[in-house]
């Protein structure tokens, strides 16, 4: 019943942040019920017994929620499937026989650890500058003092759910973060614990993301197509139309 | 030596209240010269982090991973519970302090269960105030559902995704902290050595996983929140990068391990499917709130499961546990699931799985009560499946996606194939109440520590814990210990502690990398977690224990003959960092045959065989192991028993029933 695939792959190889990379080529025997990061599993494998080095990547939770895995596979981040991340991409997507190309994610605010592995630090420190509620613990009143409209939860809920894999800035031409950062600015905004402090939050994560170096929206949409969790492109009206009206507030 | 547990004195519902009000303080100024350091940015450690932050400590937070966010936590699916009543279906902090202890088997401590239920309900309040989007009624109040063990509806959740909204809140208030100066926060750094001095924790020594240096840490105090250890098994639930090797150090170091053996075996995770497999998948056990599971009961029936009739289905736990249903406790979900499937009544292509159907509730629960609200009088098949299935993914939309994506096939068209999986450790660092360890300055939060799930942790109890501990017991109970420290000052990471520590942790890594032998990490790591699984896994006997403590010795040896690690020490080399993450497991291992063996008795998920009723269930032995097991290391995988006596006071000990 388990066939097995021949799958021919090209895959970046880079020593540091600091050296210059290329493309190695591999082949692997995989089964179409592997995940994509079991069949880089078994290349690695494969390297160690034959005396090479392993192909580093990141990856931890390999159920879609930790958004530490990140490859490009034919260009696409997290590969051809829409609304999955890499760990949970199968073999079964692919075909005996293919040629896959699996890189890392491209950015300069991502600068490459080694092979496929980047440095997403620049998320914290957005989230750092503003992406949260300031509550200390102890203050909270209790729980169900704040009623909450099931839909401006709900709605809250979807943006909660980004995982911070930056394949949003990976897929977009210009690098930019503004769908990770429209999910957390949508979410806080939108829930009544959030609203006190919405004009310096999205003023100070803009900031942050612009010194970070992420680049412009210019509206191709990339970001939410390639989104392994679908976060709607809305959240980027509701980040521009938040800055402005802290702008116009004067903050 | 005599562990004292440090229970306050006082009536039970008191104890927690009369401590808070007499513990030492420090106050503001003394706070800001004490330093902490967090290793573990889960619940149980960016909760702690961010709350003691905020109370004016230096804090240094260190996670693996390349953000904190990260941490396993983020993976926790069904929800969170708490004795908020909101529901009015008779819960009281009581009721949870019960649950708990009857569901640990009776093998956990009063006072901290206790406290834990008391706080719980604080925990649903901050996370709300955090941005937490728990799931609401269209009252707009929060929404409750069902866990196993308790027949109450007192969990709360976000779709099956608590576990990352949780922890997105803690991380919200780490990174602020962050922001603000009052935290540093080292991401891929890896606990590789504690530093003690005159007995005491005064640090760490850390590995930047990147360049792959050595670095020293001083601290006043250390708290380990680095989660359990399942992954000793290979096989697991957990996150590949979950492992022992903080919490093995500390034990080395001094630190008692309590309870190596009490291992929580998920009844419902989506079956192996090949040898290549790397992890496995948990299916939330909210779902059975609304899924039934059962079996043929015709041996190697072959029909679609959907044209096996009622009258050829044996629903086994309704039919075992008529009180409780498809909501036993995991431990006895988990033995009926493997006691059908040695039987031969297995489904799938290994038949080592149980059916989860959603059928009946997707149509008859959900279908016809939105026909009702729609005025559909009479609704036929497909009417109710259509409006049942809006929904069933609602509420689990993200867990049948998910369970799609592994196996191909869609869940609400043809019941979830399961069976058991690894999943969370009960056992972990001892602790007294304040969650010290036995080396002084050193604590352990959450999953780490072995304190409040006894023999079986109950669902959605895990994320209360480690959220208990981080928010709002260790910002008290440390006080005890660093109000008597505010004389000490920081101590300078020349010192010889500091050299001899870090050059410990330097040879060893050297050690490592010079074998250079013929086997990869990961074939050791497969081969012991087979060893465990099939001997130390969901049923133990006196045999196979002694057989795997001899086959885990050798294994052991052979690692030190034949590993062999590709690359260098100084760069980011994930399979050094994986080398000494199985070493650790190498010793954990034996450690927990050794405590199964010493337990002669089967309680929660610890089954002995030679103990169970006549209907195979677990029979505990109160008169002789009514005790925890806190293992001192001696020297070279030589362990010494201390026992630390457990008390009921609250709660009248029986046999447990729930059927």
């Amino acid at each position: 019943m388990i066939k097995s695939m021949k799958i021919n792959l090209k895959v970046w190889r880079q020593r540091n942040a600091d050296s210059v990379g290329n493309f190695a080529d591999y082949t692997v025997e995989a089964s179409p019920d592997m995940s994509f990061l079991e069949m880089f599993d078994v290349l690695n494998e494969q390297l160690i017994e034959n005396g090479r080095e392993p192909v580093a990547f990141d990856h931890d939770c390999r159920e879609g929620i930790c958004g530490m895995c990140s490859m490009v596979i034919n260009g696409r981040p997290h590969g051809p499937k829409r609304g999955v991340t890499t760990c949970q991409l199968h073999m079964r997507s692919f075909n005996d026989g293919d040629t896959i190309s699996v890189e890392p994610w491209r950015a300069n605010a991502f600068p490459v650890v080694k092979d496929l592995s980047v440095n997403r630090s620049a998320f914290d420190r957005i989230i750092s500058a503003g992406g949260f509620i300031s509550t200390n613990t102890g203050n909270a009143v209790d729980a169900n003092t704040i009623l909450i409209q099931k839909e401006i939860a709900d709605e809250a809920f979807k943006a909660a759910t980004c995982i911070g894999c930056g394949a949003c800035v990976s897929a977009c031409k210009n690098a930019s973060a503004m769908l990770f950062v429209g999910a957390k600015v949508t979410q806080l905004s939108l829930l009544p614990q959030g609203k006190p402090e919405k004009e310096s939050r999205v003023v100070a994560m803009v900031n942050q993301m612009d010194a970070e170096g992420f680049g412009a929206c210019t509206n191709t949409g990339a970001c939410f197509a390639e989104c392994p969790k679908q976060i709607p492109l809305s959240v980027i009206s509701t980040l521009n139309r938040e800055y402005l009206s802290a702008k116009l507030s004067g903050k | 030596m005599k562990l004292d547990s440090k229970i306050p004195k006082g009536s039970i519902a008191d104890k927690w209240t009369q401590y808070r009000s007499s513990v030492s303080l420090v106050n503001p100024s003394n706070k800001r010269n004490l330093e902490i350091i967090v290793v573990g940015t889960g619940l149980a450690g960016a909760s702690a982090a961010s709350s003691l932050a905020e109370l004016g400590y230096k804090v240094k937070a260190f996670c693996f991973q390349d953000s904190p966010r990260r941490a396993h936590s983020i993976a926790a699916q069904g929800g969170i519970n708490a004795a908020k009543n909101y529901q009015n279906d008779g819960d009281s902090v009581y009721r949870l302090f019960y649950d708990t202890i009857k569901g640990g088997d009776y093998r956990s401590r009063e006072a901290n269960v206790h406290r834990l239920a008391e706080v719980s309900t604080s925990i649903i309040d901050q996370c709300v105030a955090q941005g937490v989007p728990f799931a609401r009624e269209y009252g707009g109040t929060l929404s409750n559902r069902s866990f196993g063990g308790t027949q109450v509806q007192r969990t709360f959740y976000a779709a099956g995704q608590t576990g990352q909204q949780l922890l997105l809140g803690a991380y919200s208030g780490l990174e602020r902290q962050v922001g603000l100066g009052n935290i540093k926060m080292y991401a891929r750094h890896e606990m590789v050595e504690v530093v003690k001095i005159d007995g005491k924790a005064q640090g760490i020594i850390a590995r930047n996983l990147i360049t792959g240096e050595l670095e020293r840490h001083f601290a006043h105090a250390v708290l380990l929140c680095t989660g359990g250890y399942g992954n000793v098994f290979y096989l697991s639930t957990n996150a590949m990068g979950s492992n022992v090797t903080a919490a093995w150090k500390a034990h080395k170091a001094g630190a008692f391990f309590g309870n190596p053996c009490f291992t929580q075996i998920h009844p419902t995770c989506i079956p192996v499917s090949g040898h290549y497999q790397s992890k496995l998948t948990l299916m939330s056990e909210s779902l059975r709130n609304d899924g039934r599971i059962w079996v043929p009961k015709i041996k190697d029936d072959s029909r679609n499961p959907n044209n096996i009739p009622e009258e050829d289905r044996d629903y086994y736990l309704e039919r075992r546990y008529p009180a409780f249903g498809n909501l036993v406790p995991r431990d006895i979900a988990s033995r009926a699931a493997k006691e059908r499937c040695d039987a031969g009544f297995g489904v799938g292509p290994n038949k080592m799985a149980v059916y989860l159907d959603f059928k009946h509730n997707l149509m008859y629960k959900y279908g016809q009560s939105e026909a009702s609200k729609l005025g559909i009088v009479n609704p036929d098949d497909d009417t109710l499946t259509r409006l049942g299935k809006a929904v069933v993914k609602e509420k689990y939309g993200n867990l049948f996606d998910m369970y799609k994506q592994i196996t191909d096939e869609d869940p609400y068209e043809i019941p979830m194939r399961i069976y058991p999986a690894v999943h969370y450790t009960m056992g972990g660092l001892w602790v007294d109440y304040d969650l010290m360890t036995t080396i002084p300055g050193m604590y352990a939060l959450g999953e780490a520590n072995f304190s409040d799930h006894g023999a079986n942790r109950l669902g959605a109890s895990a994320l209360m814990q480690g959220l208990a501990d981080g928010y709002f017991v260790i910002p008290y109970t440390i006080g005890s210990y660093l109000s008597k420290e505010i004389h000490t000052k920081p101590i300078s990471t020349d010192h010889e502690a500091f050299v001899a520590a870090e050059k410990f942790a330097a040879d060893r890594i050297s050690m490592l990398m010079e074998i250079q032998g013929t086997r990869s990490v990961e074939s050791y790591h497969r081969e012991l977690g087979l060893i465990m699984w099939n001997k130390c896994g969901m049923a133990r006997n006196e045999k196979g224990l002694k057989e795997a403590i001899e086959e885990i010795k050798e294994l052991r040896t052979n690692f030190y003959k034949n590993v062999r690690i590709p690359g260098s020490i100084n760069e980011f080399n994930p399979e050094l960092d994986k080398a000494g993450r199985v070493a650790d497991f190498l010793e954990l291992g034996e450690l927990m045959c050794v405590d199964a063996l010493e337990r002669e008795e089967s309680c929660g998920g610890h089954f002995r065989e030679e103990h169970q009723t006549e209907d195979g269930e677990a029979l505990r032995n109160d008169d002789t192991h009514m005790y925890v097991s806190a293992w001192e290391h001696k020297a070279n995988c030589q362990w010494e028993l201390n026992k630390e006596a457990l008390n009921y006071e609250n709660i009248k000990i029986q046999q447990r029933s729930y059927k």
